[in-house]
């Protein structure tokens, strides 16, 4: 009976942590084709955010954790504007540009670019990629100059639940609940708001979507600080939990990769199935065999999603519906 | 890639020479040529080690994982440098450091190892964290016969002609606190390690151990280092229900256990050769996350011998050279008295030529509490010349509910097993091997 409890904590807790972990980068990923590696390093933000928002600022724990969150989709609008969009700096050079040319000689002015100086990163997987692993290294050591090497914790909140021999920390539960809830408020937000309606359609075809009037570059905008805010609401949810110092975002990225990998194309579907899926193997063999095993079986299972289900889990459905749909 | 470390080393050069600028300054006062000028603290030089001065290769990690507890043995060997060098240096030649930032990162190491070997041409050389790092780097201290000081705590064995691994070996720290807390709380033990080279190296230590002390290890768990859930392994403990944890967890991800065992109300005392006196979790986790946790250790800053604490003493020296530095660690102290070891071989041999300084320190050398603040007053510790390895005096530290610490126990442990069980004797014979318990001890297997 009390081993039953055991794996059902243990499940409810990998669930939680991978779908925190993937939350951020499934919307960011699924909606903009982009490939957050600096994901790690938002989660950074949110935890260091709500960390310092008790210790500094002295705000209790639930508001700094709004706060980290908070802070976390602001740093997030700021990079999709800078980096992921390039419109910040492109509306400095199209003011800069003429004046240069005008001040330099011919053939200095001829080398100038004439267009937008960045191109925007999205659908531009590989691009992506390398610009904010870029962005991912300048932030941990960016914290590491700022902060040093580590910052004073705050501590676990509500005590534990105790059953037999067995205890299990409360706080354990409640991001366990928490995850679910927010599953179902992506579900909400995609589904029935205006903003979720656009989003969608500038998925399937932002041509198209640009055409009928939806703003496209905004919601690309709204979608980032979106991904970025859940990301920094990840790490404001864990930093009571995990060790707070710069490289503290790499111990999420595993588990967020493989779940969006192995959940596919669709946000809140995928990620609830794969960490659903995900959970159970890593929870049941690390109850049975250890840690070690628990983690070499996630990744065994990643490797074979990714073999024999390239479209990931929801890819997969929607195989078997067309399928369907053909044959009836 | 080439862009990357580029910039890195350049930032790191900026920091580097300040430090040495630094170092340089405090020791202007007594007229001495001022050794390498700061800037030189940073080019591939190439200078072949000059008779004005000592070269000292530094190699400690300044950023990346092992960033946290690295940090504190830099500094504390440009303590020691400064300290000498304004003391009139090593046999009136003043020493050089020569620094580099590895980045956590093994193959930079061996990168930075060549070129402190090939470039800078360094007298000696400490560097390196991990395991995993000096035995990335051994290889090549090896063929190169480069005198090698290896300062971290670790999990012993290592008998290498050149190589001087003066850290406690997990015999050591473990063979201190083990017994203390057989002694308090019983027989039953549960292990939990981290899961590379040390870990389940320390984990054998731990099993030869509870049978020296009429013990028994009932369980034992090896977890990798990127791991930072604990839920299972703190279940397993509580179905387990030992006497006592033994904890050989590592690095920043590892942490969380004391904080997660901590919130989910397991209190079971623990002994530990890793936590508290490398990482300072006691300072930066909220009580009582550490509470009931003893440390089996050479040193930590709250160590409560007179040349530790008083005024003037280690820690005043270190934090006013370092005012914004946390935390000074277990290793750092080894870095400072080693620098010491070797300033005195050098005036011994009365040469910088390695081969007569490794003669010199296999004579065998003792500190006393000044030079050795782990040490209390009127005792030594020693370098064994057979086994390159120090007798150190070992403390038992407990953290209370306040995260107060206090020491419960204190000896004097000498290096055992390369000396008795193995019958290592570099003077005699020039190895490079790094033994383990499982050849030696049933138990082990």
């Amino acid at each position: 009976m009390a081993n039953w409890l055991n794996l059902a904590f243990q499940f409810l807790d990998s669930f939680a942590f991978i779908v925190l972990a993937a939350a951020g980068l499934a919307i960011i990923f699924g909606i903009m084709g982009v490939i957050n590696l600096a994901h790690g390093e938002f989660i950074l933000v949110g935890a260091y955010a709500t960390t310092l928002a008790v210790k500094a600022v002295g705000l209790p724990l639930p508001a700094a954790m709004l706060a980290g969150a908070v802070v976390t989709a602001g740093f997030g609008l700021v990079v999709e504007r800078t980096i992921i969009s390039g419109a910040g700096p492109n509306w400095v050079w199209e003011r800069l540009e003429p004046r240069l040319s005008a001040a330099l000689p011919d053939q200095a002015a001829a080398v100038l670019p004439s267009g937008p100086l960045i191109e925007p990163l999205y659908d531009r997987l590989a691009d992506s990629m390398v610009a904010t692993f870029g962005l991912s290294l300048i932030m941990v050591q960016g914290a590491r100059i700022v902060f040093g090497n580590s910052i004073d914790q705050v501590a676990t909140p509500f005590g534990e639940v105790a059953y037999g021999a067995f205890s299990y920390s409360a706080y354990r539960l409640v991001l366990a609940g928490v995850s679910v809830a927010l599953l179902g408020l992506v579900y909400y937000v995609f589904t029935y708001t205006d903003y979720g309606m656009r989003a969608r359609a500038v998925i399937q075809d932002d041509r198209t979507a640009r055409a009928l009037g939806v703003n496209t570059e905004r919601t690309y905008a709204a979608t980032f600080a979106l991904g970025s805010g859940l990301a920094g609401l990840t790490g404001a949810l864990f930093a009571p939990v995990i060790s707070m110092q710069p490289t503290l975002g790499s111990q999420f990225l595993v588990e967020a990769f493989v779940a969006v990998v192995v959940g596919g194309a669709s946000v809140v579907l995928g990620t609830a199935l794969s960490a659903a899926g995900l959970g159970a193997i890593e929870s049941v063999f690390s109850n049975q065999y250890g840690t070690f095993f628990g983690r070499i079986a996630l990744l065994l299972t990643a490797i074979l999603a990714l073999r024999f289900l390239p479209g990931g889990i929801t890819g997969y459905i929607e195989r078997v519906r067309k399928r369907r749909r053909r044959e009836s | 890639m080439s862009d990357r470390s580029g910039l890195d080393r350049r930032s790191f050069l900026a920091t580097g020479s300040a430090l040495v600028g630094a170092a340089m300054a405090g020791c202007s006062g007594d007229g001495g040529d001022g050794g390498g000028n700061g800037d030189d603290g940073g080019t591939a030089g190439g200078t072949a080690s000059s008779d004005e001065t000592v070269k000292i290769g530094v190699l400690e990690d300044q950023s990346g994982n092992f960033a946290l507890v690295g940090d504190p043995k830099h500094k504390a060997s440009l303590l020691a440098i400064e300290e000498i060098n304004a003391d009139g240096g090593i046999d009136g030649k003043q020493i050089e450091p020569v620094t580099r930032d590895p980045q956590s990162d093994n193959q930079r190491y061996q990168e930075l190892t060549r070129e402190m070997i090939d470039d800078e041409e360094v007298d000696v050389l400490w560097a390196g964290y991990s395991s995993a790092t000096r035995e990335a780097i051994r290889p090549i201290i090896n063929r190169n016969e480069q005198l090698y000081f290896y300062t971290t705590q670790y999990e012993g064995g290592v008998c290498d002609k050149t190589t001087f691994a003066v850290g406690p070996t997990a015999r050591q720290q473990l063979g201190s606190v083990l017994p203390y807390l057989r002694e308090e709380f019983g027989p039953e033990i549960y292990t939990v390690a981290a899961d590379y080279n040390f870990g389940q190296l320390s984990a054998d230590w731990v099993k030869v151990l509870a049978n020296e002390n009429d013990a028994e290890v009932i369980g034992e768990e090896f977890v990798p280092l990127k791991e930072s859930s604990f839920g299972s392994t703190i279940n397993r403990i509580q179905e387990a229900d030992p006497d006592f944890v033994m904890s050989m967890l590592v690095g920043a991800n590892h942490t969380a256990f004391y904080e997660q065992k901590a919130s989910t109300g397991l209190d079971v005392p623990i002994g530990t050769s890793t936590a508290m006196a490398q990482g300072y979790e006691h300072r930066r986790l909220e009580p009582p996350a550490m509470a009931n946790i003893y440390a089996g250790v050479n040193y930590m800053e709250e160590v409560p011998t007179d040349s530790n604490t008083r005024d003037g003493g280690f820690v005043d020296r270190y934090f006013e050279k370092y005012p914004d530095a946390p935390y000074l660690n277990e290793e750092a102290e080894t870095n400072y008295f080693s620098t010491y070891m070797y300033k005195e071989a050098v005036e011994q041999a009365g040469t910088l030529e390695q081969p007569e300084v490794i003669e010199a320190l296999e004579s065998g050398i003792s500190l006393g509490t000044e030079r050795a603040p782990e040490a209390p007053e009127g005792e030594t510790i020693e370098l064994d010349g057979a086994t390159h390895h120090v007798d150190h005096h070992m403390w038992v530290l407990r953290a209370d509910e306040e995260h107060r610490i206090e020491a419960v126990e204190n000896r004097k442990i000498p290096e055992q097993f390369l000396t008795e069980t193995v019958g290592c004797d570099l003077r005699e014979e020039a190895e490079q091997t790094q033994y383990t318990p499982v050849d030696f001890f049933e138990e082990a297997e």
